[in-house]
C-alpha cells in the first residue's frame, strides 16, 4: 500500500491541478491578508471558507481522480497486490496531497505574516486540522461514489449533489426541524443532527472556538455540557474520525466486490 | 497450467459468462476467440481476479485464487488499453512496476527491442498510441512469469514492431511458458497460436487446434472457418 | 508665609497635646479594641498591633482613628456584626476582618457606616464574611483600597462585597472582591464615584445600581461575575472605560441595562461575554468609543428603547452585532467600525459606500428558537441572511449604519 501511496502522491504533486488547488489556496491566504490587514479576522473569514470549498474540492478531485486513473487501476490490478491496497493507496494518496496543497497553501502566507508571534495560531491550527479532515472524509466519500457508479457524468453529478446537500439543503432542512419542534426539547436532535454531516460537525468544532460566548447563552443542559467542557471538542474529534473510517472501509469493502 | 470450472458471470442482467469449462495445459500458445461482446476480455479478467465470477472455480498453477493474490506473480498481463498516469515518465513507470513487483534486468533488453531509448524521459501522457502499447509490451514481458495474457497485444503497433513481437512471442513459448492471447487479427493468431478456443455465447464454443477447426467447419482457410462459426449460430 | 505656616506649627502642635495614641496589644494594659474605644477620647489615634483579637459588635461612636499595624486579626467568630461606625470623622486603616455571622434575617456585615459623614476605609482584607463594607445613609466617604474575599456559592444565602444604602458622594477606588453576590450594590445612593476596582467570580453581579442617580464608574474591571454590571431604574449614570471581560453563561451579560435614562457610556471595552450589553426599556443613552469584540451577542435590545445613539464604536468579531427582539427601531447607528462588514470604499474617504445592516436574521430565529445556534456559520445561513439584507422582513428595515467605517477606530 505504501508504495502505491507514493506513486499516487508523487503522480499528483506533478500534475497541474494540486498546483492549481495550491495556488488557490495560497491566493486566498494572502489576499485575505492583505486585505483585511488582521489575522485574526483572516482566519474567521478562512473558515467561513473552508469548510465550504474544502469538500467540494475534495469530492470533485477524488472523483476526477478515480476516473482518470481507471486503465491505470487496472493495471495494478493485474499486479500480485491486494485489492485494499491499491484503492487505499491511490485514496491516501489524493488525500494527502489535497491537505498538503491546503497546509502549505494556506500555512506559507499566514506563516510569513506571522502567525508563530499570534495569537491566531490554535485557531488557525484548528482551521488547518479540521480543512485535513474534511479532505479524508469527502475524498473517501468521492471514492465511494466513483466506485458505485461506472458512468462518469453520473458519478461526477452525484459527487456534486452530495456536496450541495451536505453544505447547504441538509441545514435548511435541519433549521426547518428544529423550529417546527420548537416546543420540544431539542438540544439533543440538534447535536445529532449536527454529528450526521461532517460539515456541520466541523463547523461545530470552529464555532467552539470562535462562538463560544454565544453557544453559553443557551439553557439546554446538554449543550452546556458539550460546549462548556472538553466533551464537545473530544466528541466532534471522535465523529470525524468516525466520518473518515466509515467510507473509508466501505472503499475497502466495495473494491473487493468489485469487477474491473 | 490454468482450470476453470463452470464459471458465471453476470454484470447487471447481463448474463456474459454461463458455464464456462476450460482447461489450459502447460506450454503453448493459446488464441481466446470470439465476437464482439463473448465474454473474452471478462474470462481473462477472472482468470486475473480482476472480475469476480457469480459462481464458479478458478485455478492457476493448482491454486485456487480466491482470495489469494500471490499467484499473480506467476502471471504477466498485457491490458487492452493501457492508459498509464500522464504525469510519469516512461523510465519512471518502468522503475515504478519493478519496484512493485520485483527486480528484473529485462527491461533494457526489451527496451532495445522496441527502440524505446528516445522515449524514457518522456511523459506517458505526450506518446502516441503505438508507443504506449510497446511501453506496455515491456511491462508485460519483462517479469519472465510462466503464464502471460496478452489482450490485444498488436494495437497499434507499425509491421516492425509486429514482426518483433511475434518473435518475442515465439522465443516465451520456446522457453516453455503459457501464453494466453486475444486478438482481432486473424492473421496474426494463425500464424502464432497452437490453439484455439472460441467463445460464443458465455461458452465454449470449440476448442482444438486450428487444422481440427478447419476440419468441422470444412472451411479451407481460418478466417473463413471463422466466419462461418458466427454465420451459422446468428443467421 | 512665615505667619501661615507658623499658624499650621501651632494646630499641629495643639492638636497633637490634645489627641492622643492609644496601643493594644495583646499583652498591653489596653488588649482589646473595644477597651481602647472606651478609653479614647474624640480625634484620638488607637493603634493595634499584630495579634488576634476575637471580638465582635465593636461599636465606634466617636470621631476615632483606628490603624492596624502588620494586619493585626479581628475574628468576629461568626457572632455577628463585626465593627459599626456610627460616628462621623472615622478611619478604619490595615485589618484584617474574618468571620462574619451569617444570617437570614439580617445582614451582618464586617463593617458597617451608619449615619456617618467623612469616613474613611482603607486597606482592609475581609474574608469569610456574610456582607463585607455596609455603608447606611451615610455621606462624603471613602472606600480605598481594600480587599474582600468571600466564599459564596448561592445568591440566597450570600451577601454583598461593599454596599451603599441611602448614601451620597461616596468615593470607592481601587478595591478588589471576589466571590461574594454582588461585588458593588448601590440602592438609594447618588453622587458616588466607583473608580479601579476589580470585581470578580461574583455569584450574582460585579456591580448593581438600583434607584441611584448621577453616579460615576470608570476603569474598573468586571470579569467572569453571574453578570457583569447591571444597572437598573437610575439616571444620569456616566459609565467611562471600564472592562468587561468573560461574564458568559445563559442570561449573561457584560452590563444589564434597564430603565435607564440618559446614561452615557463612554470608552468601555466589552469582550468574550455571552451578551455584550443587554438593553431593556432604556432611553437616550449616548455609547461612543467602546470596544465589543468576541462576544456573543454585543448587544441585544429588548423593550422599547428609544433615542440611542451608537457613534464611533468598534464591533469586532461577535457572533451577533445586534439582535432586536420587534422589527421597530428608534436608534442611531453611525460610524461604528463593524469587523461582519464587507462593503467597498471606493472613493477612499474611509468610508463605506454601502451602509451596514448590524441585525441578521438568524439572530431573529435564534431568538425564537434557542437550539438552532448551533447553525451559526452555516452556509444555508449565510443565504438567508443575504436575502433577508437584500430585503428586511423581520429585522428593523431603518436599522442601518449609513457610515460604516473602513478602519477600525482609535481613540
Amino acid at each position: 500500500m505504501l508504495k502505491i501511496l507514493k506513486y499516487s502522491f508523487y503522480d499528483l504533486m506533478r500534475s497541474r491541478w494540486s498546483y492549481v488547488y495550491f495556488a488557490f489556496y495560497l491566493l486566498l491566504g494572502i489576499v485575505l491578508l492583505f486585505l483585511n490587514n488582521d489575522l485574526s479576522k483572516a482566519v474567521i473569514t478562512l473558515m467561513n471558507v473552508i469548510i465550504v470549498l474544502v469538500p467540494l474540492i475534495g469530492t470533485i478531485f477524488g472523483v476526477m481522480y478515480y476516473y482518470n486513473n481507471k486503465e491505470f487501476t487496472e493495471l495494478l490490478l493485474a499486479q500480485p497486490l491486494k485489492r485494499s491496497s491499491i484503492f487505499m493507496g491511490q485514496y491516501l494518496g489524493v488525500a494527502l496531497s489535497l491537505s498538503m496543497s491546503l497546509i502549505l497553501g494556506l500555512g506559507i502566507p499566514f506563516v510569513f505574516y506571522g502567525l508563530f508571534q499570534s495569537s491566531a495560531i490554535w485557531d488557525f491550527s484548528l482551521l488547518i486540522i479540521t480543512g485535513t479532515f474534511l479532505t479524508l472524509i469527502f475524498t473517501a466519500l468521492a471514492f465511494n461514489i466513483a466506485l458505485s457508479n461506472e458512468n462518469k457524468i453520473k458519478g461526477f453529478g452525484y459527487a456534486i449533489l452530495l456536496w450541495l446537500f451536505l453544505a447547504v439543503i441538509y441545514d435548511g432542512l435541519f433549521l426547518m426541524t428544529l423550529i417546527m419542534f420548537e416546543d420540544y426539547p431539542l438540544d439533543k436532535l440538534s447535536l445529532i443532527g449536527t454529528m450526521l454531516n461532517p460539515i456541520d460537525l466541523s463547523r461545530t468544532l470552529i464555532l467552539l472556538k470562535l462562538d463560544i460566548s454565544a453557544l453559553l447563552g443557551y439553557t439546554g443542559a446538554v449543550f452546556k455540557q458539550f460546549f462548556g467542557t472538553n466533551v464537545g471538542l473530544i466528541v466532534s474529534f471522535v465523529m470525524l474520525s468516525v466520518w473518515v473510517v466509515l467510507p473509508v472501509s466501505r472503499i475497502i469493502y466495495k473494491s473487493k466486490k468489485k469487477d474491473f | 497450467m490454468v482450470t476453470i470450472q463452470n464459471l458465471h458471470k453476470k454484470f447487471g442482467k447481463n448474463q456474459v459468462l454461463s458455464g464456462v469449462d476450460l482447461s489450459i495445459s502447460e506450454g503453448g500458445i493459446f488464441a481466446v476467440l470470439g465476437p464482439n461482446g463473448s465474454g473474452k476480455t471478462t474470462l481473462i479478467k477472472a482468470i486475473l481476479g480482476m472480475v469476480i465470477p457469480n459462481k464458479g472455480d478458478i485455478t492457476v498453477l493448482g491454486e485456487n485464487i480466491k482470495k489469494n493474490p500471490e499467484y499473480r506473480h506467476k502471471i504477466d498481463y498485457l491490458p487492452q488499453i493501457a492508459n498509464f498516469p500522464s504525469n510519469l515518465k516512461v523510465k519512471e513507470l518502468i522503475k515504478m512496476i519493478k519496484d512493485l513487483r520485483k527486480p528484473t534486468s529485462e527491461d533494457q533488453r526489451l527496451i532495445d527491442l522496441f527502440k524505446l531509448d528516445p522515449f524514457l524521459d518522456k511523459k506517458l501522457g505526450n506518446l502516441s498510441g503505438g508507443t504506449k502499447q510497446k511501453v506496455n509490451l515491456v511491462l508485460t514481458f519483462m517479469f519472465n512469469s510462466p503464464l502471460i495474457i496478452l489482450d490485444e497485444p498488436t494495437t497499434g503497433l507499425d509491421p516492425i514492431s509486429l514482426i518483433r513481437l511475434k518473435d518475442l512471442i515465439k522465443a516465451e513459448k520456446a522457453k516453455g511458458k503459457t501464453i494466453l492471447i486475444t486478438s482481432h487479427i486473424m492473421s496474426f493468431v494463425e500464424e502464432i497460436s497452437d490453439e484455439i478456443v472460441f467463445i460464443l455465447e458465455g461458452k465454449i464454443y470449440f476448442k482444438g487446434s486450428i487444422s481440427e477447426l478447419k476440419t468441422k467447419t470444412q472451411q479451407p482457410d481460418f478466417e473463413h472457418a471463422i466466419a462461418s462459426i458466427l454465420t451459422d449460430n446468428h443467421a | 508665609m512665615k505667619y501661615s505656616s507658623l499658624i499650621l506649627l501651632a494646630i499641629f502642635m495643639v492638636n497633637t497635646a490634645i489627641a492622643q495614641t492609644i496601643e493594644v496589644c495583646k499583652t498591653c494594659p489596653i488588649n482589646t479594641v473595644k477597651k481602647a474605644i472606651s478609653q479614647a477620647k474624640d480625634f484620638d489615634t488607637i493603634i493595634i498591633k499584630k495579634g488576634t483579637y476575637k471580638e465582635h459588635a465593636i461599636i465606634i461612636d466617636k470621631p476615632l482613628t483606628i490603624i492596624g499595624k502588620n494586619y493585626p486579626v479581628i475574628d468576629g467568630e461568626s457572632k455577628g456584626e463585626i465593627i459599626i461606625i456610627k460616628a462621623d470623622n472615622v478611619t478604619v486603616d490595615g485589618l484584617f476582618i474574618i468571620n462574619v455571622g451569617t444570617s437570614y434575617t439580617e445582614d451582618y456585615a464586617a463593617i458597617r457606616v451608619r449615619n456617618s459623614k467623612n469616613f474613611v476605609i482603607q486597606n482592609l482584607v475581609l474574608e469569610k464574611l456574610f456582607f463585607g463594607i455596609y455603608i447606611e445613609k451615610s455621606r462624603d466617604g471613602k472606600v480605598y483600597h481594600n480587599k474582600i474575599i468571600g466564599d459564596a456559592v448561592e445568591e440566597y444565602n450570600s451577601g454583598n462585597g461593599i454596599q451603599l444604602w441611602y448614601s451620597k458622594n461616596i468615593q470607592i477606588e481601587h478595591n478588589y472582591v471576589e466571590h461574594v453576590r454582588d461585588g458593588i450594590y448601590l440602592e438609594f445612593s447618588d453622587g458616588c464615584l466607583i473608580k479601579n476596582n476589580t470585581s470578580t467570580l461574583n455569584v450574582r453581579y460585579g456591580l448593581h445600581f438600583m434607584f441611584s442617580n448621577d453616579d460615576i464608574y470608570q476603569d474598573n474591571t468586571f470579569e467572569n461575575n453571574g453578570a457583569g454590571v447591571a444597572v437598573m431604574f437610575s439616571k444620569r449614570i456616566k459609565m467611562y472605560n471600564n472592562l468587561f471581560k468573560e461574564n458568559w453563561g445563559t442570561a449573561s451579560y457584560g452590563m444589564l441595562l434597564k430603565e435607564i435614562n440618559d446614561a452615557e457610556i463612554i470608552g468601555n471595552t466589552f469582550e468574550d461575554n455571552t451578551i455584550g450589553i443587554n438593553i431593556e426599556g432604556s432611553n437616550r443613552i449616548i455609547y461612543k468609543h467602546n470596544n465589543f469584540s468576541n462576544n456573543g451577542w454585543a448587544i441585544k435590545v429588548k423593550g422599547a428603547c428609544y433615542t440611542n445613539t451608537f457613534t464611533e464604536n468598534n464591533f469586532l468579531y461577535n457572533s451577533f452585532d445586534i439582535a432586536y427582539n420587534s422589527n421597530v427601531n428608534d436608534n442611531v447607528f453611525d460610524k461604528n467600525y463593524w469587523s461582519n462588514y464587507t462593503g467597498y470604499d471606493l472613493d477612499k474617504n474611509g468610508v463605506g459606500d454601502v451602509p451596514y445592516r448590524p441585525v441578521k436574521l438568524f439572530s431573529y430565529i435564534v431568538n425564537r428558537t434557542p437550539e438552532t445556534i448551533i447553525l451559526l456559520r452555516s452556509m444555508f445561513i449565510d443565504i438567508i441572511d443575504f436575502s433577508e439584507k437584500v430585503s428586511p422582513v423581520f429585522t428593523p428595515d431603518n436599522l442601518l449604519d449609513n457610515n460604516p467605517l473602513i478602519k477600525k477606530i482609535t481613540w
